[in-house]
């Protein structure tokens, strides 16, 4: 009689540890369903058109919030995401203005290599001078966003229709924006297998303990660089999404390097790195955006969403940092 | 490769590089001051005729908002931590004033800006030292939040109208015979608070002891939280200090006004020598940072070059000179 219970008994015993493993996204997820139906509650026409206007919202800080990830999760930060992706929506927006729609694919593809070595210079010369990896890319904050005004000193440019077709209207049913699909396949494309192999693991380890994963054969400096490598072509899709939605380049870095380290924390990954992952940051990003939707809704001062912001930001850094607290001790 | 070169050098000469570089070492302000001097000799070389007492006097008022901003940065950098709230609390002081002084008066207006500043501090430090939050994010966080509240304010009172005091624009912007500027008045004071806080108190050394080894300093009796919680006070304190001269210099009293000055004040403290992984560094280095920053951007503007070549240059700059230190300090 006991013999069958005990593989259900395991089983049961594996989902409770996934289950526990993944309970703060899955926390966030019972979060932004509760909101979805308060905000159906507070505005009965909210719908198809809503759920998509917020796909589209949310889409450049979505791929902040991830590139701010892979350097989080790798122990670092990156405090130039905003600027990058600022200089990669200008350069897209400046080389295909004018271009035919086949130029374009050119242009996108350039810009997404660019953004990898944007992402390899800041990694390496965080490796190469040792330098605090918060120094170093606060000081490539100044250099990208520079760069960006040269490329265009006013916004303009232009985008190629496709690229802006791209993100508008919905597949499949209304209730699938072609915004949100086509986030989640890009992003799960560049990081589910980077995330099953060898190198995700590193990614991960040189988060939690650079020593032990250098003394278990996993060179480091190249682990980073290849880390903030991920940033940069995140910021470059970022910074796509942009030109994509505007049709244009804005050499001013927009409000995402604040934003995406609150989606990050929030989005469950330990600013100590080595823990957490990109569901997390990216269903912050949503619960953040529908929060300042509801406020409008609400009639409440924009101003105040901005405080609520910051609260909801500090308040769940606190509490985390009490039940930390309370288990250590 | 270095080590190499130095087997096949004379004894004496090899000394002699190794005492220079534990000179630089101990006293990191020598090639600040060097460098310094570099700069003003190359605007004198770039613009002849242009180094006067009168430029003096106008660098020295443009570094001082951001010397003070700086300090912010640096005695929370000592500690291991940062503050990015800066931007907003400076902003807001200025604002507050600018807007209280007509009903209140200038004294009122003063000490409520000043006392917001310091609730704002007292959260941080809370948050910072008693519930162990990361500096980078509680900054962050309650950077946003002072930044929404001072935009709702400064919705409600769009009727009324604000005007930065007249008190703060000699303060801020005046130059006593076109030379010395005022706001020395109130810098000389806090720097010379802020350097004999650092070197000559208890509460100065648990700084940089926090910042060099929390544990350790747990151990040997040191309340961290409430010394950090002391330390954010001061410094939201500084920075409304800080907004006000600032609001006085460009005569503008904006919720946004210091923003820009956040990421320069994180650069003069880090090429003044101050490791943001605390424990070392000093105001001093931090001043001499400050001026260092402010005559490059003269010296840009004076060229002509637009405000991308000066950001790009600020940005190498920072990190060359931070690897310059990583290298110096950490070959031993």
């Amino acid at each position: 009689m006991s013999t069958p219970q005990a593989p259900i008994a395991r089983q049961m015993g594996a989902l409770a540890a996934a289950l526990r493993r993944n309970a703060w996204t899955l926390g966030l997820f019972g979060i932004l369903g509760v909101l979805l139906v308060f905000t159906k509650i507070i505005q009965p026409t909210y719908g198809v058109t809503g759920i998509q206007g917020l796909a589209i919202s949310v889409l450049p800080l979505t791929l902040a919030a991830v590139a701010q990830a892979c350097a989080v999760i790798a122990r670092g930060i990156d405090l130039s995401v905003g600027s990058m992706m600022a200089l990669t929506s200008v350069v897209a927006a400046s080389g295909m203005d004018g271009r035919s729609e086949g130029a374009a694919i050119v242009v996108v593809i350039g810009v997404l290599l660019l953004g990898c070595v944007l992402g390899a210079i800041n990694g390496s010369l965080i490796v190469l001078t040792r330098v605090p990896d918060i120094v170093v890319t606060l000081a490539m904050l100044f250099v990208w966003a520079g760069c960006a005004l040269l490329v265009l000193k006013t916004p303009g440019g232009g985008a190629a229709d496709w690229l802006r077709d791209l993100t508008k209207g919905s597949v499949l049913s209304d209730w699938t924006p072609k915004a949100a699909v086509l986030l989640l396949a890009v992003v799960g494309v560049i990081w589910i297998p980077i995330r099953r192999s060898r190198l995700g693991l590193s990614l991960y380890a040189i988060g939690s303990d650079p020593l032990a994963a250098y003394r278990s054969g996993v060179s480091v400096t190249r682990t980073k660089i290849f880390a903030y490598m991920l940033a940069g072509l995140f910021s470059a899709l970022g910074g796509l999404s942009l030109t994509a939605s505007t049709g244009i380049g804005a050499p001013v870095p927009g409000p995402y390097l604040l934003l995406s380290v609150a989606a990050v924390v929030l989005g469950g990954v330990s600013l100590a790195g080595g823990r957490g992952g990109i569901l997390g940051p990216m269903v912050a990003v949503v619960i953040l955006s529908l929060i300042r939707t509801d406020m409008t809704f609400l009639n409440v001062d924009t101003n105040l969403a901005t405080v609520t912001q910051g609260l909801i930001l500090v308040g769940v850094v606190m509490i985390g940092s009490l039940i930390q607290l309370r288990r250590g001790t | 490769m270095r080590d190499a070169g130095g087997a096949t050098t004379p004894r004496p000469r090899l000394l002699s590089a190794a005492g220079l570089l534990a000179l630089l070492r101990e006293r990191t302000i020598i090639p600040l001051l060097v460098m310094l001097a570099l700069l003003v000799g190359l605007s004198e070389v770039i613009r002849p005729g242009i180094v006067s007492a009168n430029w003096t006097g106008v660098i020295i008022r443009a570094s001082i908002p951001l010397a003070i901003l700086a300090g912010c940065q640096t005695i929370t950098m000592l500690t291991g931590g940062i503050d990015l709230s800066v931007g907003a609390v400076a902003s807001m002081s200025g604002f507050f004033v600018a807007t209280l002084v007509g009903d209140q008066g200038l004294f009122v207006a003063i000490l409520v800006a000043l006392l917001l500043a310091a609730v704002v501090g007292l959260i941080t430090g809370i948050g910072v030292g008693a519930l162990g939050v990361h500096p980078l994010i509680m900054t962050l966080g309650m950077g946003l939040v002072v930044l929404g509240f001072a935009n709702v304010w400064q919705v409600r009172n769009v009727q009324t109208g604000a005007g930065v005091p007249s008190q703060f624009r000699t303060l801020g912007a005046d130059l006593t015979f076109n030379v010395v500027p005022v706001s020395l008045l109130v810098f000389v004071p806090v720097a010379i608070l802020i350097i004999v806080g650092l070197n000559r108190t208890g509460f100065g050394r648990l700084l940089y002891a926090i910042g060099d080894n929390p544990v350790a300093s747990r151990l040997s009796g040191a309340r961290s939280w409430q010394v950090l919680i002391t330390l954010y006070v001061i410094s939201a304190v500084l920075a409304a200090i800080a907004g006000f001269l600032l609001s006085g210099l460009t005569n503008v009293a904006s919720v946004t006004l210091a923003d820009t000055a956040v990421l320069p004040s994180v650069a003069a403290a880090v090429i003044g020598g101050t490791s943001i992984l605390g424990g070392r560094g000093g105001y001093g280095g931090t001043i001499v940072g400050a001026l260092i920053l402010t005559v490059i951007s003269s010296i840009l503007s004076s060229l002509g070059y637009p405000e991308a070549v000066r950001q790009i240059l600020f940005g190498s700059i920072i990190v060359f000179v931070a690897a310059a230190y990583t290298r110096i300090t950490s070959t031993s």
